[in-house]
Order: C-alpha cells, then sequence, then structure tokens
C-alpha cells in the first residue's frame, strides 16, 4: 500500500512483522509458517473490525483512496472485447468520461459508461482527474443513444468529485449539458444500472446516474455537496469537512437506510483497494444478477413508466404533511 | 448550494447616524452605481436603478404582481413545507431554519405554483424566492415542480418558471440532489407532448437548479447582469488558478456564449412573454385552421 490512511496504521505495522518474518524465514531458512499465518489472521480480523467501524469522514478517505479500481480496470475485466467510443460531436473529446461497448458474458453485451480518474498523475492530469466537462456529458448521453439504438442494457460507474468547476466548462454550458442529461435518461428504451464505485460528487454525478436501479460500493459515498464545500459554506470554514460528512449522512449506508438506493456491494475486508480481483468479480455478479432479472421484464413503454416513478417515490418519501398525506401514492404512507 | 458572501443582491438600509434612521429608511443605496435611491422611486421604477438600471431583486410576490395578470394566480400545494429527514444542524438547526425562513416569507417554501394568466393567457406558473433559504431546492420545490409541471401537461397549458436559487438544498443531502432528476424528468415529459416551457432565469440562478429544470427551457430568458452558472466563481477560481473572465456568468457572458435567447429589461418582461405566448396560440390555431 502506497497511500496509507490515518486509521490503516495499526494494519501497517502488523504488515509489517509478516514481511519482517517472512523475510527472515527465508534468510534463515526457519519454518515460521505457523506465526506467519497467525498474524495474519490478526490482520484479517483488524482490518475486519477497522472497516465495520468507519465513521463518515473515514469513509469518504476510502471512497477516494487512489488505489481503488478505477474505471478502466472494470471495463477490462468485465467486458475483455470492448470497443470504446469517443466525442461528444460537438467540440471535444473528454477523456474524464470513458464508453465502452462488449460481452460481460456470452450471453450479454452491455454499453459501460464511467468516470474515469486515472490511475497515476500523467493519467491523473488527462483526464481531468474524473471532473467532466460538458462535452463528457453530451458524449455519455450520445453512447447511451447508441445503447438504445444497439438493444444493450448501460451501466453507469459513477466515481467523480464533481462536473469540472472551469471556465470553459461554464462557457459550453456545465448546467445544460447535465440538465439535458438528467432529462433524456428517463427517455432511454435500454434498462439502466448506475453504480457508485467511489465517489458520487453532487451533480456530476448524477449526470450519469439516472437510472432502473442504483447500486453503491460499500465504502462510496454519494452526496449533494462535498464536505469541504459544505463546511466552507455552512461553517465558513474548511476544516469542518468530517462534521459535514456526519451531517449529510453521504454513506452507501445512510442512503440505503433512507431508502435513497436499491443495494449495497461487499467491498472485499479492508476496502476495494485491497483486492482488485475479488471488488470486480463482486461488482460482476450484481451486474450478471441484473441483467438475468431483465429477460422477464419488458423494455418499452413500462420500463420509462417505471423509472419516472422510481424516483418519484424516492422523493416523496415521507415528505409532505399536513392536507397533502390525501394526495400521497399509497406506497408512501 | 453556492454562497454569495460576496454578491449580497439585498438592498442594504444605509443609516449614518441614529438621529437620522427615520429618513434612513426611505433611502437605499444601489450597489452597482452606488447611488443613494429614494425607495419610493425606486419601487416606482420596478426596483430597477434609475440611474444605471442595476436589476434588484424581486421576491416571488413582486414577481406575482409583476408578470402576471391582476388577480389571475391560483396556487396549489401551498400547505407543502419540508421535513427535516436528515435532523441536520450547522449552527442553526434545519427544523429552525426552516419555520424562521417561513415566518419572514409568509409562505412554506422557496417556490409558490400555480395556474395563472399573462395577458389573459392561461399558463401553469412557478416562481423561487431567493430570501428563503437561497431559493434552494429541497424535497418540496422539487415536488412542487414536478406537479406543476404534470399540471401543465394534463390541462395543455404552456409553464413558465422564473428561477432565483443558489442551487440544492444542503440540508436535505441526497434527497435535494435528486430533485434535479425529478424536475428534469417531468419536464422531459412534459416536453415529449409538445409542451411549451419558458424558463425565466434571475439573479442568481446557479448550482443544481441551473443544471436541472432552469436550463431545460425551450426559450430561455433572462434579467440583465443576472449571475447564471454551474460551479460559484470562489471554487472556479481557487480550481483553475486562472482569472476569470470580465463578466463571467453573468446574463450577457451567457449570451455571448449561445446559452440563453434572450435578456429582457424588467420593464419589458411582461410584454415579451406575453408575445411569445400569442405567438404560441396563434401557431396552434392557424394549424389547426381555426
Amino acid at each position: 500500500m502506497k497511500n496509507l490512511l490515518s486509521f490503516e496504521k495499526p494494519i501497517a505495522e502488523l504488515q509489517q512483522r509478516i514481511n519482517d518474518l517472512e523475510k527472515e524465514s527465508l534468510e534463515k531458512n526457519i519454518d515460521l509458517a505457523s506465526s506467519i499465518e497467525l498474524l495474519k489472521e490478526e490482520l484479517k480480523s483488524e482490518l475486519q473490525t477497522i472497516f465495520s467501524n468507519l465513521n463518515r469522514w473515514e469513509k469518504v478517505m476510502v471512497a477516494r483512496h487512489p488505489e481503488r479500481p478505477h474505471l478502466i480496470d472494470y471495463v477490462k475485466a468485465l467486458i475483455p472485447d470492448y470497443l470504446y467510443f469517443c466525442g461528444d460531436r460537438l467540440f471535444r473529446e473528454d477523456p474524464a468520461i470513458f464508453g465502452a461497448m462488449g460481452h460481460i458474458d456470452e450471453n450479454n453485451i452491455i454499453m459501460l459508461i464511467g468516470h474515469h480518474k486515472g490511475k497515476n498523475t500523467k493519467e491523473n492530469i488527462a483526464c481531468n482527474f474524473g471532473m467532466a466537462n460538458p462535452e463528457g456529458y453530451r458524449k455519455a448521453l450520445r453512447l447511451m443513444r447508441l445503447a438504445e439504438k444497439f438493444r444493450v442494457p448501460i451501466v453507469c460507474l459513477i466515481d467523480t468529485s464533481g462536473a469540472y468547476p472551469g471556465i470553459e466548462a461554464e462557457e459550453h454550458g456545465q448546467s445544460e449539458a447535465i440538465a439535458v442529461n438528467l432529462r433524456e435518461m428517463f427517455s432511454l428504451r435500454v434498462p439502466i444500472l448506475a453504480m457508485v464505485t467511489g465517489e458520487g460528487g453532487s451533480g456530476g454525478a448524477l449526470g450519469i446516474g439516472v437510472g432502473d436501479r442504483i447500486l453503491m460500493l460499500e465504502h462510496s459515498i454519494y452526496s449533494v455537496i462535498s464536505p469541504e464545500g459544505c463546511a466552507s459554506i455552512l461553517w465558513r470554514d474548511a476544516s469542518k469537512a468530517s462534521l459535514a460528512a456526519e451531517k449529510l449522512k453521504l454513506t452507501a449506508q445512510d442512503l440505503w437506510a433512507h431508502h435513497l438506493i436499491d443495494g449495497i456491494i461487499p467491498e472485499p475486508v479492508g476496502g476495494a483497494h485491497r483486492d482488485h480481483r475479488e471488488m470486480i468479480s463482486q461488482v460482476k455478479d450484481h451486474i450478471q444478477a441484473w441483467l438475468s432479472g431483465l429477460r422477464t421484464s419488458s423494455w418499452d413503454e413500462d420500463l420509462l413508466q417505471k423509472r419516472y416513478e422510481k424516483f418519484s417515490y424516492l422523493a416523496s418519501y415521507q415528505q409532505v404533511k399536513n392536507n397533502l398525506e390525501s394526495s400521497l401514492p399509497e406506497q408512501v404512507k | 448550494m453556492i454562497s454569495f458572501k460576496n454578491t449580497n443582491n439585498t438592498p442594504k438600509i444605509v443609516s449614518s447616524s441614529p438621529t437620522l434612521e427615520a429618513e434612513a429608511k426611505d433611502w437605499i443605496k444601489c450597489p452597482s452605481c452606488r447611488s443613494l435611491l429614494y425607495i419610493k422611486h425606486l419601487k416606482e421604477n420596478l426596483q430597477v436603478c434609475p440611474k444605471c438600471s442595476y436589476h434588484f431583486r424581486l421576491s416571488a410576490l413582486e414577481w406575482i404582481e409583476l408578470l402576471l395578470d391582476e388577480n389571475s394566480f391560483h396556487p396549489i400545494m401551498e400547505d407543502m413545507c419540508a421535513l427535516d429527514i436528515l435532523e441536520f444542524s450547522d449552527q442553526d438547526s434545519y427544523a429552525d431554519r426552516i419555520s424562521k425562513a417561513a415566518k419572514k416569507a409568509s409562505f412554506t417554501e422557496a417556490i409558490q405554483v400555480g395556474t395563472a394568466q399573462i395577458e389573459s393567457q392561461a399558463i401553469a406558473f412557478g416562481v423561487m424566492d431567493f430570501q428563503f433559504i437561497g431559493g434552494s431546492m429541497g424535497v418540496v420545490v422539487g415536488e412542487k415542480i414536478v406537479r406543476l409541471a404534470e399540471k401543465a401537461l394534463q390541462e395543455s397549458l404552456p409553464l413558465l418558471i422564473v428561477s432565483a436559487s443558489g442551487g440544492a438544498r444542503m440540508q436535505e443531502g441526497m434527497f435535494s440532489l435528486i430533485q434535479m432528476a425529478r424536475t428534469a424528468g417531468a419536464i422531459g415529459r412534459y416536453q415529449k407532448e409538445h409542451g411549451l416551457y419558458l424558463s425565466l432565469l434571475t439573479h442568481p440562478t446557479t448550482g443544481g437548479v441551473s443544471a436541472s429544470f432552469a436550463f431545460l427551457g425551450d426559450i430561455i430568458l433572462s434579467e440583465p447582469q443576472a449571475l447564471i452558472g454551474f460551479a460559484g466563481a470562489r471554487v472556479i477560481e481557487q480550481t483553475t488558478r486562472q482569472k476569470l473572465p470580465p463578466r463571467f456568468q453573468t446574463a450577457e457572458f451567457l449570451m455571448e456564449h449561445g446559452q440563453i435567447d434572450k435578456i429582457v429589461e424588467r420593464k419589458f418582461m411582461k410584454r415579451v412573454i406575453g408575445r411569445i405566448l400569442s405567438f404560441y396560440a396563434e401557431g396552434h390555431d392557424l394549424a389547426r385552421g381555426v
């Protein structure tokens, strides 16, 4: 682990002891297997304890961890025969959004669209740390329309701190691009699965996030504003970010408790950054389960109606008081 | 939601000494040209500075008075009010903020919606009020817009929404973010059935409101000099470390970049909207051979 989070320190010490023992065992040619095994067990249970008791701010740090699987890792592993497509046809290719089509298994093709943060500094800069410009959102919509034409389901993987706050982004209509995506995603006649894999940052996340099913990874977050942004507005102090994170209730578990998402995908012990293979395999299982459930349902008007109602239900939930109670749909009461 | 610390548009009462307080209440300083204005004259001039034509912000009620035919507004869902779902509190609890805002504004939320007439033409109408928690969009604002768009669709009415908002309401967390999708979805359904949606952007329209229903207008109008944008100027400056161009995120800037249709001075607003509505009605009549 190159990037160690503060609360991961106890694990680091254990890991170091394991490494030392392994080295010693090799150098001195003595069998330390049983002690190593014991330590590994201890490490695992320590990880388990730490990661099942993360506070919200710690979750934010895990969600942003630079060594979590990135979009391109998911693409390569989930749809090995992928073909990627580029451009918004208007102004520019935006590498902050990546979209590709391919087989997830022999019976299913999907269009996979997501934010791409980049794996190293060079890539980070090239794809603007996953902060898309309007061109990225317009490209995403173009590829969703393409998926509709191909009759293949869409899977959106969300991982962004937000839409890019830039001068050109404003000049090119960041607001309009996101607004149009939100509107048009309600009219796409193919099923959509939206999944937050890391950071679900505000409108920039939602801009590819209107789905029939919405899932989050165990340690991902989804928020109306970054904790830092919220803290600097409400407390006039960006260092109150951890407090803001608590108040915003932005973890997968919070959103699940409030019925805002359809499910949580468990992460490997110690977080997705510790075991990419295991994480991606979990994600694949959930996509495949979703796909296999689709066969029985209709893909046309019914699909759009349900998508629209899904969002109405999400929001009406226990919201309205006084005499409006009577006009609420039955399931809300 | 964006902070408007540096772009305060609230008229400031000028009061230099306690003895002058009584007279001071009648005067206010224009934040743009710094002229001292007699409030009575300012009101007569539709809250537009007679010296530099700076447009002071209007409340929802003032917009209703300005745009709609007299007594034609029939509000709906007036009693809908927000719940503190997340039990949010910063320096103030959200529940307190709501009740304080409601008391001050004498209505329950940051938007009023209903049916109305403009130059005798029926419309579905919504108007936001920045004074109510920065015009921010929470569940109730979202719900009201959705139901307004649905009503406009059912009753085949043109739809006009006057926006004034800092964006999504942080205190409702993800519940407010989702309103962006909901309002956009409802507007989309209405537009798919060829409904005409006019969006009027006033100072300020930013964040989650600009990036949802406000920018989906078939025709987008704005007031002069209104601040309109997605991200806050301070955030952009800090992120990009670039100097912002002059008039950045003003209506005029957006006009130059092809983002809006028309900048209309307040005194002409009703006339322009009235004419759009009459063209629309006439076009439909002609097509039907009426």
